[in-house]
């Protein structure tokens, strides 16, 4: 007897702790009526790749809270649903399945990693669902997929301006060293389609491991070729570990460096060794220094200072790569005045002229980028610290 | 291929040989008395080389290292205590599956520690521009520390196993431990000594690496690797075999890179490695005798 009175007060308690939020909520509900968006993020929080995906996830938590806060997009509240892959194909995979069928979220933001993105494009493609890559490899839009875009910039576009950047430094010789990560292998590629038509040999090109720790022993086959610089393209911490052994090997010619290098982590990592590397380079990092007319100027200190002051870490171009998707994303969705996923898409193909921190987005069916050549710009190392090239 | 160039490729492999060693040695020490292999000593290297890393903001570089060794030491004896020490004649296969836990259980409670961004410890002399030059070519001096180091450690731990009471009880143990235990040495404790012993070696190698190699909350795994195959190399239980074995792998790559692609790198490594294996199943240097007595 006493024991079935507790049971029920257990249970009486328990509805009521369950049926409270229910009245709590009630008056939410009627202000936002309209149904929330959810958003799917695959992203590389941890492993291998988490230098990308953990400032890829702390950028779209920011800016989600910040856009419900200021009453969501078109009325509509932000649902984000973060998945970490660790930088793995197969999670993310498993991942977008569990997106696009379970979840039904609207569009997927990620992955971080080249590699993963490729995985994923034919199955977003498939399961029609918008999918934002923040991965670099020309391939992911290139063939083009109705429903998958990226936001950093081409690696072509990047190739292009280092050789640009040679060729005003009188440079004709150079060695190429990748790392063997889907990012690496496509910059090769980049590299040496590009070098003929602006008249710079590759004497050599080698392609490492990406867990690589020291070496020097592929800097000594490169420096025995005589090369007038180097070229690393890779998104692995190897980039500081180049730097450091050119040095390391008396190699004092000029090493550039893929738009990867745009962690300011990589500087302090290399020290000294950073000194007078070149990169092409999203202008978020010198973000301080660019005129005040120029039309992103504005976005861009923006998010470096509430990145920084909310986290307290500097400002990465790889977190700027989720920013650039949720605005994409956030402007179709306006633009379409609808939540419907072919609405939605179709708004992101004709998006011109939104302002990211990669540059000025013009979306069209044929370019799933929609980045021009002149949203890079050279950066160099000077004193620690990115500088914009003096040429 | 001129002389320079050579000596280039051959510093190079000490470089590369001298990273493989230093994390072999350690491998050995827990070996030489359990006789299992401790597969979280990738761990402890990483666990060092971070928690010198935080120390040497505001410590002097030699006492930040000796801190971060007494603090993994630490971590070592705790480990021990909480996992291996109340087994009750445990399998080897089942230490282990253990050892393979705790280095899950370490990675992941250095990503929320700290967090997964890649550091390094400063040079120990110089800086990361700083080269000695020898005979045209060309070395980091932490190379040479590096060298210097597992050199001490060889040393000083031959002596320590050779002519010390504790170090003859602890291979006395890895013989035969219930002979141990009749003879008086308490088995548990010397276990517990030799994860400490490997945890601050590891520590040492981790900090001694960590400019040349950086150092990431994940990145243990990967060197352990390495470090396992040069001990296997070397024959299993000798700490001078691993530091020979390590420095040959180096070298061995680093001329395979001056005539083959890099892509082939480990391919010749792992090809030369099942080739010794083959031949001789207890390593380069091991006893066939004495390994064939072993478990494992």
């Amino acid at each position: 007897m006493n024991r079935n009175l507790r049971v029920a007060t257990i249970i009486c308690l328990l509805v009521g702790l369950a049926v409270s939020p229910l009245f709590a909520g009630a008056g939410q509900e009627e202000a936002a009526a309209k149904e929330p968006i959810k958003v799917g993020a695959i992203l590389a929080v941890t492993g291998g790749a988490s230098w990308l995906g953990a400032p890829e996830a702390k950028t779209l938590e920011m800016l989600v809270e910040k856009t419900n806060a200021a009453g969501g997009i078109d009325g509509h509240q932000v649902e984000l649903i973060i998945k970490d892959s660790q930088a793995s194909a197969e999670k993310a995979i498993s991942f977008t399945k569990q997106l696009i069928e379970e979840e039904q979220v609207l569009a997927i933001i990620g992955p971080s990693t080249s590699g993963e993105s490729m995985a994923i494009k034919d199955i977003c493609q498939e399961g029609q669902t918008i999918l934002l890559s923040c991965a670099a490899a020309e391939t992911i839009v290139n063939p083009v997929a109705p429903y998958v875009f990226k936001t950093p910039q081409k690696d072509s576009y990047a190739a292009i301006w280092i050789f640009q950047t040679m060729q005003k430094m009188g440079i004709s010789k150079i060695g190429v060293v990748v790392g063997n990560t889907g990012f690496g292998q496509g910059g090769k590629a980049q590299l040496e389609k590009y070098a003929p038509e602006h008249g710079i040999e590759i004497a050599i090109a080698e392609v490492y491991d990406g867990a690589a720790t020291d070496l020097t022993g592929v800097l000594t086959k490169v420096k025995a070729r005589g090369v007038q610089a180097v070229v690393n393209w890779s998104i692995v911490p190897a980039q500081s570990i180049v730097a450091k052994n050119m040095r390391q090997l008396g190699m004092d010619m000029p090493l550039f460096q893929s738009h990867g290098f745009g962690n300011i982590k990589y500087v302090e990592a290399a020290g000294a060794a950073a000194e007078g590397i070149i990169f092409p380079c999203g202008r978020l990092l010198v973000a301080d220094v660019l005129s005040a007319n120029h039309p992103q100027k504005a976005l861009l200190v923006e998010y470096k200072s509430e990145y920084e002051s909310r986290y307290g870490e500097d400002v990465s171009t790889f977190g700027g790569h989720a920013y650039d998707a949720f605005v994409i994303l956030k402007a179709a969705v306006e633009k379409a005045g609808s939540v419907e996923m072919a609405d939605v898409r179709n708004a992101i193909e004709s998006l011109q002229g939104v302002v990211g921190t990669a540059g000025i987005f013009n979306i069209s069916p044929s370019d799933h980028n929609g980045l021009g050549l002149e949203s890079f710009e050279m950066l160099t190392v000077k004193d620690g610290k990115f500088v914009v090239l003096e040429q | 291929m001129s002389f320079e160039q050579f000596f280039q490729y051959f510093l190079s492999g000490l470089t590369t040989g001298s990273i493989y060693a230093i994390i072999a040695i350690g491998f050995n020490i827990i070996y030489n008395t359990t006789g299992i292999i401790n597969f979280a000593q990738g761990e402890f290297l990483i666990l060092g080389g971070m928690i010198g890393i935080s120390l040497s903001s505001f410590l002097p570089l030699p006492l930040a290292i000796a801190a971060a060794v007494v603090v993994t030491m630490g971590v070592g004896a705790i480990i021990d205590f909480l996992f291996i020490k109340w087994l009750k004649g445990p399998s080897v296969l089942r230490l282990v599956i253990i050892t393979i836990g705790l280095s899950i259980l370490i990675r992941e409670s250095m990503l929320h520690i700290w967090d997964e961004k890649v550091r390094t410890l400063r040079h120990f002399t110089g800086s990361e521009i700083s080269s000695v030059k020898i005979l045209g070519a060309h070395i980091s001096p932490q190379v040479l520390w590096v060298l210097g180091i597992s050199a001490v450690i060889v040393v000083a731990l031959n002596l320590f196993f050779r002519l010390t009471l504790v170090g003859r009880a602890m291979r006395a143990c890895s013989d035969n431990r219930t002979a141990a235990r009749l003879c008086g040495i308490r088995a548990t404790q010397m276990v517990t000594f030799s994860f400490m012993l490997s945890a601050a070696i590891g520590a040492l190698a981790g900090c001694a690496i960590s400019p040349l190699t950086q150092t990431q909350y994940a990145m243990g795994a990967p060197l352990a690797i390495k470090g396992f195959t040069v001990a296997i190399l070397g024959g299993l239980g000798s700490i001078t075999a691993a530091v020979v074995a390590g420095l040959l792998l180096g070298l061995l790559e680093a001329f395979s890179i001056a005539v083959l692609p890099l892509a082939y790198i480990d391919a010749v490594s792992i090809v030369v490695l099942l080739v010794i294996l083959f031949f001789r199943p207890s390593g380069l240097f091991g006893n066939r005798e004495a390994s064939s007595l072993k478990e494992f």
